[in-house]
């Protein structure tokens, strides 16, 4: 899988504090398990990745993305499914995961995160010898 | 003590009544009716239209979609927009979540009458397909000068 340098996962940063009345959009998650560790994806539509925000604070994982469309001056709504600039959506992670070596990955709006499990959890082959 | 507890009673029926009220907000439960092509919320992609006296500009949240496979059609100003996603898990992995959306997808929706089908233009940029239909001259707001 190849990285995006661009999206840098950054630990323990402050969370920027805002209005209460601000809406977040829940984006919609596929999460799965491998022998490797848990890979992560998301529907972030609009966000670029320098508007996205993926903070791994002790074993708290948040993912925030900032919408950011160009629209015309003078614009009306005529209509709206998507009513908030603003994704958000935190886990929990467990032990087993290396919060170090999460990676992630930007494209069309889907987001994908690996988040690999510690080496000394990762599935080794055994070479049997035969003497 | 009566009263201490009726207003507390107060408080929790004025939470709910909040609380009622935001989950109408979110999904759109409000009285007056809604649009024929209208769709329940969260059906993919979601769609955004705005509009300005020049134009109309339409916003296809559509993540993970190759924008040359969609279908988008205008006939009059009935605009529809269709294509499909595929999303693939991988089959050995433990699946703990499968919320995106994965098959085929339609959406139409009714547009200003005034936009022209010939000046329609396309980008797809973040998961997000912009269209912008120019609305025809005759009904654009018009300065008047006085000489």
């Amino acid at each position: 899988m190849s990285k995006n340098k661009e999206i840098k996962t950054r630990e323990k940063q402050e969370m920027q504090t805002r209005g209460e009345s601000e809406a977040f959009l829940r984006p919609a998650m596929d999460i799965y398990e491998d022998a490797r560790g848990i890979t992560l994806k998301a529907d972030l539509p609009g966000v670029s990745p320098d508007r996205l925000n993926i903070q791994v604070d002790g074993n708290t994982l948040v993912i925030e993305g900032q919408v950011s469309i160009t629209m015309p001056e003078g614009m009306e709504a005529l209509y709206a499914d998507v009513r908030a600039t603003r994704y958000q959506r935190s886990f929990n992670l467990s032990s087993e995961l290396d919060s170090d070596k999460i990676s992630a990955e930007m494209k069309d709006g889907v987001l994908t995160l690996n988040l690999p499990k510690r080496e000394e959890l990762q599935p080794r082959k055994i070479e049997v010898k035969i003497g | 003590m009566w009263g201490y507890l009726t207003g507390i009673d107060d408080d929790v029926f004025e939470e709910f009544e909040r609380m009622r009220r935001r989950m109408d907000q979110l999904y759109g439960a409000w009285p007056g009716s809604t649009g024929i092509r209208s769709v329940a919320a969260g059906t993919f992609p979601g769609i955004n239209v705005g509009a300005s006296p020049e134009q109309v500009d339409v916003y296809v949240f559509a993540t993970g979609v190759d924008p040359k496979s969609l279908d988008i059609s205008l006939q009059q100003n009935l605009l529809t927009i269709a294509g499909e996603r595929k999303v693939e898990l991988p089959e050995k992995a433990q699946v703990y979540r499968n919320e995106r959306f994965s098959g085929g997808f339609q959406r139409a929706l009714t547009l200003p009458e005034d936009v022209d089908p010939d000046k329609v233009s396309a980008a797809y940029r973040d998961g997000v397909l912009h269209l912008t239909l120019r609305r025809r001259e005759a009904v654009r707001p018009r300065q008047i000068e006085v000489k």
